[in-house]
């Protein structure tokens, strides 16, 4: 008769657990959602101006999608060429951090790249613009007097060599760190199982690699980009201090384009009014260009649901 | 294609920690051989030295050798991912790639090493294979599903059919029976004595009952205590290890009156 009676306080009490933790649980998810509404809803109202103002008053004289879209396709490519650089970078070394590193070094580089992570990017900003810029001039006289055919290589070259590429290569430094860290981790937890599988029908190590570990972390891989891809868009001190800016032009070594964090960063101290209207609706811009990357992201995770494993 | 196995004193090491000792055993081709002995005793360690799985574990490593029809599977210049595709292994919790198809799952390990293979050849190896494991029936209006949605004893003789499909001289197995329900237990006991037609089977189990009734020849492993290595104790026909064994530690753990 006690031991009922404390069996069924201890599932009152456990009820009552299970139901803190929904609780707290919904309670965090309601709160993520009101902030992002929140901020959406800040950022329309703001910008609203933007859209009933005269084209003529909207910087460029040609109403807003004139003065968006060339910096809308400047952050795509900027962010584009940055994740084409890191992610095999940021897989390679993140695969050979965790399947072919000895201990004695896995462990410190994988400490390094965290780091890496941690340094403001004002700081890569200043060695892009002073170190990298400079080194960078006579690879890209190389690639306009050789490929200059190609519209992305026309010359003639940037002589500071402050152009899109450069900030391009930059984020990529930027994300690098992200993107490594986050595939080494989803890496190290491939289960022990899969990989003695492949090894004992005859795998090498790098078949072990592309028949257990990749396909088990391919839904972390694509989160890892995400996010590095979420830097890249976001990134503002780096590309400002890096591209010497101008107006949209296929040549990545000249002179030209612009990004809207950069745009908004440079302009944002000084504007006001209208001007300030727009920088906000090319915030809001950017935040749906996240989210609609986001959106595409999560389908192609679901779309090999099935066959993820988690049954 | 099936080959013998002949061990001669085996040492198999964690790093510093000796966990088999001088194991010698002679295993017949076209035989299953079952592993038997107290838990700790190195049977699984054993188990593993015969594909040159155990040194995939760090500080993993082997002295003596094993020699696979009379090559020494542990000379130098013998690499280990040939030995593997000759001795095929299925562990005890199945493990079928969860990713894949139930039919890239049996093709998995006869694509590796870039092996390119003909559509009609592929679907032709992937039916002989899935019957080989007595799984064809269940599984051919599905081959394209994942694997991971079978139930626990489909997946273990997916696994085998895995196995099979790249054609081993060998299969190991280590407790395949012991993650699954009796009815599925049934069906694997009656797929090994299929197999050892074309096979050698060496089998790892618990099973006392399990052992009598798939091999030939039974292996008794035992422990002096914890910290010791393991040694093979005695080494007969299944029939004289069970009802007539030499030793009393033999006797003592067949019976059940062990510790
Ligand atoms: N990865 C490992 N590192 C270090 N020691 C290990 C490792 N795996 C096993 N051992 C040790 O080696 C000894 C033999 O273990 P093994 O797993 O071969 O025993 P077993 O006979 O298969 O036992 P069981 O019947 O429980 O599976 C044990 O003392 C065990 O603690
Ligand atoms: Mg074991």
């Amino acid at each position: 008769m006690t031991s009922t009676a404390v069996k069924s306080r201890a599932a009152a009490s456990g009820r009552a657990g299970d139901k803190i933790f929904s609780g707290a649980a919904l309670g965090a998810g309601v709160l993520i959602l009101i902030t992002l509404f929140a901020v959406a809803l800040f950022l329309l109202i703001q910008a609203l101006p933007t859209f009933s103002a005269d084209p003529a008053e909207i910087t460029g004289g040609e109403g807003f999608f004139a003065y968006i879209f060339p910096i809308i396709i400047g952050t795509v490519i900027a962010a584009a060429i940055a994740l084409v650089i890191a992610t095999p970078i940021g897989i390679g070394v993140a695969l050979f951090i965790s399947h072919f590193a000895p201990r004695q070094i896995a462990g410190p580089l994988g400490y390094v790249i965290d780091l890496l992570a941690a340094i403001p990017s004002v700081i890569y900003g200043a060695w892009g613009y002073m170190v990298l810029a400079p080194a960078l001039v006579p690879g890209y006289e190389w690639l306009s007097q050789n490929l200059g055919f190609i519209p992305i290589f026309e010359g003639p070259a940037s002589q500071t060599g402050k152009t899109i590429l450069t900030a391009s290569i930059v984020l990529a430094v930027m994300v690098l760190p992200i993107i490594t860290s986050l595939s080494r981790e989803i890496f190290l937890q491939t289960p022990k199982l899969h990989e003695e599988a492949a090894l004992a029908l005859g795998a090498t190590r790098w078949e072990m690699i592309t028949t257990a570990v990749l396909p088990f972390a391919r839904p972390g891989i694509i989160s890892a980009v995400m996010l590095g891809l979420g830097r890249a868009l976001g990134e503002t001190m780096a590309v400002a201090l890096v591209l010497s800016t101008g107006g949209l032009i296929p040549s990545l070594i000249k002179t030209g384009n612009q990004t809207i964090a950069a745009e908004i960063a440079l302009n944002f101290p000084e504007a006001f009014g209208l001007r300030l209207a727009e920088l906000i609706a090319a915030g809001l811009v950017l935040f749906l260009i996240t989210l609609v990357v986001n959106m595409i992201a999560r389908a192609i995770i679901a779309r090999h649901k099935e066959f993820s494993g988690a049954n | 294609m099936s080959k013998r196995i002949d061990v001669n004193d085996l040492n198999v090491y964690y790093s510093k920690f000796r966990a088999v000792e001088g194991v010698s055993i002679n295993i017949e081709a076209k035989s299953v051989t079952a592993f038997i002995g107290p838990s700790g005793c190195g049977k699984s360690t054993f188990l593993r030295t015969l594909n040159r799985m155990h040194e995939v574990i760090p500080g993993g490593r082997v002295e003596g050798e094993v020699l696979l029809d009379g090559d020494n599977l542990y000379a130098p210049g013998v690499d280990p991912v040939t030995v593997r595709s000759q001795i095929g292994m299925v562990f005890q919790r199945p493990n079928p790639f969860p990713t894949m198809s139930i039919r890239d799952n049996v093709l998995a390990g006869v694509k590796l090493n870039g092996k390119k293979i003909a559509k009609s050849d592929a679907d032709a190896l992937v039916e002989k294979s899935l019957r080989g494991a007595n799984l064809w029936n269940e599984v051919k209006d599905r081959l394209d599903k994942p694997g991971a949605g079978l139930s626990g004893g489909q997946q273990q003789r997916l696994c085998i059919a895995r196995t099979i499909a790249v054609k081993p001289d060998v299969i190991l197995m280590d407790e395949p029976c012991s993650a699954l329900d009796p009815i599925s237990t049934l069906a694997i006991e009656d797929l090994i004595n299929e197999l050892k037609n074309d096979y050698t089977v060496v089998i790892v189990t618990h099973n006392m009952q399990q052992a009598a009734r798939v091999s030939d020849k039974t292996a008794f492993f035992n422990i002096a205590g914890t910290g010791k290595p393991g040694k093979l104790i005695e080494y007969n026909d299944t029939a004289t290890i069970f009802s007539n064994p030499a030793e009393q530690a033999t006797e003592d753990y067949v019976s059940g009156r062990f510790g």
